[in-house]
């Protein structure tokens, strides 16, 4: 697999951590990073840096997952680039919420490695 | 230590969700359902899927919660909508520095902002997990992000709750208790 440059957005440095790890055990190798701790940030990187898949969460300071969401489809950021949500929040509404603002997958917290490779290797084959 | 900042956090957070929302969420009640919200064993179930899966360790429940360290470490999630309360973690810093490495990977002297971090979140799942287990609950009660206090001597008051859960879990030798409060039901 060529290299996948992935933006993790995050307020949390540890599950940052525990997302790359995952990604990794996944088999995403070489795997490039970019960190983020919120929406806005977020967006600043996307601005700066080419992209082949955003994992952000939902509840973050300052601008949360799903104005993220928006905000990357508003300003037309990485079109095509796969976004996929891991959040504590679970329901149906959520998820269609999420799916409705630009999202491609969703997983749950807690999550496996195996989980995250079910959802992600599939997007970036279709890519 | 009160509850109403992480809580007011979580309110906000649901009415972030417009008036669509709002509305959806009172004609929706949870008294029906209060057996369900108040079963002790979603908190149980949530505790192992939480450390099961991003620990890698087996909890079970304990008979009392001893805090024989000076130092503890405590995370508030706040809960917001149909209910308003919170999800408490506490342990002593030993127990917080080995979930930390447990999560990470990484090897901690001391509580530092990693450690933090790091029982944040463990809170922060395991509320999402506890309101996940009512469907009611998880589209219609907010999460706050969380906040963690450490120190010593310090207690968390809450007057006249509708509802409590306390229970106290171990793994391997470390003992940690987790506290859903709920403070308001609709």
């Amino acid at each position: 697999m060529s290299e996948v440059r992935t933006l993790i957005v995050d307020d949390s440095s540890v599950m940052r951590k525990i997302v790359e790890r995952s990604l990794r055990q996944a088999g995403l190798d070489p795997l490039v990073v970019y960190e983020a701790c919120n929406g806005a940030e977020g967006l600043d990187m996307l601005k700066a840096k080419q992209v082949d898949l955003i994992l952000s969460d939902i509840n973050m300071p300052s601008m949360d997952g799903l104005e993220f969401l928006r905000q990357i489809k508003a300003q037309n950021l990485a079109p095509g680039v796969p976004v996929v949500m891991i959040t504590t929040e679970s329901s149906e509404e959520h998820v269609k919420q999420a799916i409705l603002a630009g999202a491609r997958g969703y997983i749950r917290k807690p999550f496996t490695a195996e989980q995250v490779k079910e959802r992600v290797l599939p997007l970036l084959s279709a890519a | 230590m009160l509850l109403n900042g992480a809580r007011g956090a979580a309110l906000l957070r649901v009415r972030g969700g417009g008036a669509d929302e709002m509305e959806r969420t009172m004609a929706v009640s949870l008294r029906e359902s209060v057996h369900l919200v108040s079963d002790p064993r979603n908190l149980d179930a949530s505790v192992e899927e939480v450390f099961q899966l991003m620990l890698g360790v087996n909890c079970r429940r304990d008979a009392v919660f001893v805090l024989d360290e000076q130092e503890s470490v405590t995370a508030v999630v706040g809960f917001g909508g149909l209910l308003s309360g919170a999800c408490v973690f506490r342990s002593g810093s030993s127990t917080a520095i080995k979930i930390a490495a447990h999560m990470t990977g990484m090897e901690f002297e001391e509580v530092d902002d990693t450690v933090k971090d790091g029982i944040g979140e463990i809170c922060n799942m395991l509320a999402g997990a506890w309101k996940g287990k009512v469907p009611n609950l998880a589209a219609n009660c907010g999460l706050s992000v969380p906040a963690v206090i450490t120190g010593r001597d310090y207690h968390l008051h809450v007057q006249a709750p509708e509802f409590k859960l306390n229970h106290t879990y171990r793994f391997d030798d470390a003992s940690f208790e987790v506290t859903i409060i709920c403070d308001g039901l609709q």
